[in-house]
């Protein structure tokens, strides 16, 4: 049986190592985790930080979803979602995903599954601070980005 | 207040620069009875003033949700008690 999915979205920083060795805990049968953490590019050292602006309530939901979708498509033994809103800094995490399964290709696929979904279905906005202080406006969406959840 | 009126109203929710341009970020709405989706709420917020026709300009760019669950723009409303509506998202 998998474990259910432990679901965050927060203001504060979170710690990778932490999250993964809360995963895994007294358990023995983890053969993989894999850990993805999104940061916050300078992009060439325009931006100052990244406003993420995010719908209360329904980001959880929508994550769990998603969450819940990936625990009946892969044999995975946990997962842990944190998502980051609110002033961001290049350099800062945004997201981390940490998938656990007995063996790595389930582990693998179901994280990039998670973070496909999370860039177009999950209620989170960026908007760009440039460094000169200026307001940099809101980033795009991408179509590749849901062009990308096709393959899923 | 009527016990009808009640029941008809909904609470609107504007993020990003949905709500930017609009310049608040909720709202309680009563939509008249002939508005039946999401679209036809669409098209009707626009008729409320300059900053909802600006935000609401390129519809087909909007993306809306139900009681926190995503829908189409041609998703019935009815019985909602909450709808968003938003660009689309840049998670992850």
């Amino acid at each position: 049986m998998a474990r259910p999915a432990t679901i965050r979205v927060q203001r504060e920083l979170f710690d990778a190592a932490a999250e993964a060795a809360t995963l895994s805990g007294e358990r023995t049968d983890v053969g993989a985790i894999v850990t993805f953490i999104g940061l916050c590019r300078d992009e060439g050292g325009r931006l100052s930080r990244l406003n993420l602006e995010h719908y209360p309530g329904m980001a959880e939901a929508e994550i769990g979803r998603v969450a819940d979708e990936a625990l009946a498509r892969w044999p995975l033994l946990g997962l842990t979602i944190v998502h980051r809103h609110g002033p961001i800094r290049p350099g800062e995490p945004i997201v981390l995903v940490l998938t656990a399964s007995s063996h790595r290709a389930a582990a693998f696929e179901a994280a990039e599954f998670l973070m496909d979904y999370l860039k177009s279905n999950a209620p989170f906005w960026k908007k760009e601070v440039l460094a000169e202080g200026f307001e940099g406006g809101w980033v795009g969406a991408k179509e590749e980005d849901e062009d990308a959840l096709t393959r899923w | 207040m009527k016990v009808e009126e009640e029941e008809e109203e909904v609470k609107a929710l504007y993020f990003a620069w949905v709500r930017e341009r609009i310049g608040k970020a909720e709202e309680e709405l009563a939509p008249p009875p002939d508005i039946a989706t999401v679209g036809d709420m669409i098209a009707w917020l626009k008729t409320r003033g300059e900053e909802y026709a600006y935000a609401f300009e390129n519809s087909r760019s909007i993306r809306a949700a139900i009681d926190r669950t995503h829908v189409k723009h041609d998703s019935p409303i009815s019985g909602a008690r909450e709808i968003a509506f938003f660009p689309p998202m840049t998670g992850g």
